[in-house]
């Protein structure tokens, strides 16, 4: 016999700076933009395939705008990040949604990354790898000093447990 | 402390290597004389072969001169290279594993290769040592896995106990399932359709294919046809049947000093895979939908270190047991595990909600229309209508439609197949999870052993109320998926696995909604 408890996952109560939000709008203009200029430029200097460039053109438009447009306010909908004494936990994704538990025993690094847009907005990335091929847990999109103070608390709660973390 | 003596490498790796330079020599020269190649590139083909088959030859000869090793009471210590020099050392209390291999050229001067690995993946954490007699291979990887004792005990002469406990050996039987092996009879195939491209030509000068090709011309088409498919397929199994040979001769299992399981096995080349038990994590089961269908299956160890999703160790270092009987694939992980029984063989999985079955459907039969109902009706219709073209008598308008029909016939028994397959349980210690249709596989992962968990849900899933729960682990391939549950039995699922770490995170239904 299972016992059947109506429990849920809630969501991690951390969310990420509104900033984030900008973040991810100007790095969705830089992959849309560039393939909208270079449909501008088909449809302009080759006549042949003209028609088949404003097509393209269209739905990239509109795909495009979607992605620049709703993506970004559908990520901070989602995105969140929780640490406690014992685990991190963090939700991250859009179409595919992703939730992510580790325990501070099996963490094997704690890093930040700030790449040039994220500096532009004075943003900072932690990554937090464990032994698994699974990848690393990301939280995006946190305030500079808020991610220093999390590297700083993971650190010293990662160092507190010892292992080989496998 | 006595400063232990520098060893070399045996120098019969230098005949070694000569002999697997100039063996292809004379085979290559037959095949020229007898595709009717002139003097002159025979000579050259010769010549330059010899020049560089010695060149390399003293290439080999410098690599034994200089490569130096020894075994302190601390490290194991390899010297080598010729241009740049490479001092390299492994902790002896962080060495994991000696493999050894040796293949035929090797075996023919008595010696071995030795592998001497941290357990880490990356092949920086792991040294070779190419060229050592063949008992000097064994006595190497006795004194570095298990001589701790003797190290630093004070009984100086104490040999190492060697405690070898049988698991399994080989059933002859078993190489039945090899043959069943698609990759072994693609390898055949390809194996002869090369030689064939490449010896094409001399066959063809030497008047032996045109001689058969007349031979032939008499007999009706359909029976050469079929003639070539019956040989293709005899020829790939009896071919797959001489690959598992090799590959198996002489398999053996063993526990050894209670803490290392050990396979050994191979008939020309041999080789000696040993893994820790303190990295095993689990048992994954492996049923390829041919091997299924007779009742056999492959037998994984999932462990740490063994460098699946890295380019490092080969996949078969994994591999604990032939293709064998699932029943005593079984048997024989629940030993490896040391357990009474394969763990999960005593409960039934739980089943998946049938939103499950909806999605595989939805996915054979859309996979289905458009791989081949499109291009199977689509040219017909507009042949047909657009163009108003009769079809060809022996190509009726109809013809399409049956194929359609097997097609999604198909669809709908593979995407049940992979629902049925679909499931998961908790048995102590254990996490079961079963899925695929292809290759069904069934995992049992040490519940220690998990390191988190991953829950994923796409646009499609939440309003089925689906999500994919994934148990991560430092082992194997990393994480091990359980795909579409119900979303409220996932969470208890993962909370009951691993009882703790989920608690903080959890709220009874009613408060909000977030998944």
């Amino acid at each position: 016999m299972h016992e059947q408890r109506q429990i849920r996952l809630r969501p991690p109560r951390n969310r990420l700076e509104p900033r984030a939000i900008a973040w991810w709008a100007v790095q969705g203009l830089c992959t849309v933009v560039p393939v909208i200029v270079a449909l501008v430029a088909a449809a302009t200097l080759f006549a042949p395939i003209r028609l088949w460039a404003l097509w393209a053109l269209i739905i990239v438009g509109a795909l495009g705008t979607v992605y620049v447009a709703v993506v970004p306010l559908w990520r901070y909908r989602v995105h969140r990040w929780e640490t406690t004494e014992d685990a991190v936990y963090t939700a991250a994704g859009w179409f595919l949604q992703e939730w992510r538990i580790a325990p501070m025993s099996r963490i094997q690094t704690v890093d930040t990354v700030r790449g040039p847009l994220q500096q532009l907005f004075g943003l900072s990335s932690v990554t937090v790898t464990t032994a698994s091929a699974a990848g690393p847990l990301t939280i995006d999109g946190l305030d500079r000093q808020v991610a220093l103070d999390l590297v700083d608390h993971l650190t010293t709660r990662t160092q507190a447990t010892r292992g080989d973390a496998t | 402390m006595i400063e232990q003596p520098w060893r070399r490498l045996d120098p019969r790796i230098i005949a070694t290597t000569a002999a697997m330079l100039f063996a292809p020599l004379p085979p290559t020269l037959i095949i020229l004389l007898i595709s009717g190649a002139g003097l002159w590139p025979l000579l050259t083909t010769a010549g330059l072969w010899l020049i560089g088959g010695v060149l390399l030859s003293v290439g080999a000869w410098a690599d034994w001169y200089y490569t130096w090793y020894r075994i302190t009471d601390e490290r194991f210590e390899l010297r080598k290279g010729v241009i740049s020099r490479n001092n390299r050392w492994i902790p002896r209390d962080r060495i994991r594993s000696v493999d050894l291999t040796a293949d035929l050229a090797h075996r023919l001067f008595g010696l071995t290769t030795a592998k001497i690995g941290t357990g880490q993946s990356g092949s920086d954490s792991e040294l070779k040592l190419d060229g050592i007699r063949r008992h000097g291979g064994d006595q190497l990887r006795e004194e570095l896995l298990h001589s701790e004792s003797t190290v630093a005990g004070s009984d100086s002469a104490a040999p190492p106990k060697r405690d070898a406990e049988p698991i399994a050996t080989l059933n002859l039987t078993w190489l039945g399932y090899s043959m069943l092996t698609l990759s072994s009879v693609a390898i055949v195939w390809g194996a002869i359709g090369s030689a064939f491209g490449s010896l094409g030509q001399a066959l063809m000068s030497s008047g032996f294919l045109p001689s058969i090709g007349e031979r032939f011309e008499i007999v009706p088409i359909w029976l050469l046809v079929l003639g070539g498919v019956v040989t293709a397929i005899v020829v790939g199994l009896v071919g797959a049947l001489l690959i598992a040979l090799e590959m198996w001769w002489g398999f053996t299992l063993t526990r050894e000093n209670d803490t290392t399981l050990r396979v050994r096995r191979g008939l020309l080349t041999t080789r000696s895979v040993s893994l820790e038990e303190r990295r095993l994590r689990g048992i994954e089961i492996a049923e390829p939908i041919l091997l299924r269908m007779v009742g056999g299956a492959r037998t994984h160890a999932v462990a740490t270190g063994l460098g699946e999703h890295k380019q490092a160790a080969p996949a078969e270092s994994k591999v604990l047991l032939p293709p064998a009987p699932r029943a005593r694939a079984g048997q024989i992980a629940a030993a490896a595990l040391r357990e009474q029984s394969e763990p999960g063989s005593s409960v039934n999985l739980r089943k998946h909600p049938g939103a499950a079955l909806r999605r595989r459907l939805i996915r054979a039969l859309a996979v289905a229309i458009v791989i081949v109902t499109v291009p199977a009706v689509l040219p017909v219709v507009i042949m047909t209508v657009t163009f108003d073209v009769t079809m060809p008598d022996w190509l009726p308008t109809w013809a399409p439609w049956p194929v359609v029909v097997v097609a999604l016939v198909i669809a709908i028994v593979v995407a049940y197949d992979a629902y049925r397959n679909l499931g998961h349980a908790l048995v102590p210690s254990y996490l079961i999870a079963r899925k695929g249709t292809g290759i069904r596989r069934t995992v049992a992962l040490r519940r220690s052993g998990i390191i988190g968990w991953r829950f994923r849900q796409t646009v499609f899933q939440r309003p089925a109320n689906l999500v994919s729960l994934a148990a991560t682990t430092a082992a194997g391939s990393g994480v091990y998926e359980i795909p579409d549950m119900d979303v409220e039995a996932s969470v208890a699922f993962a909370d009951e696995a691993i009882p703790g770490l989920l608690t903080p995170f959890l709220e009874e239904e009613e408060t909000t909604n977030s998944m």
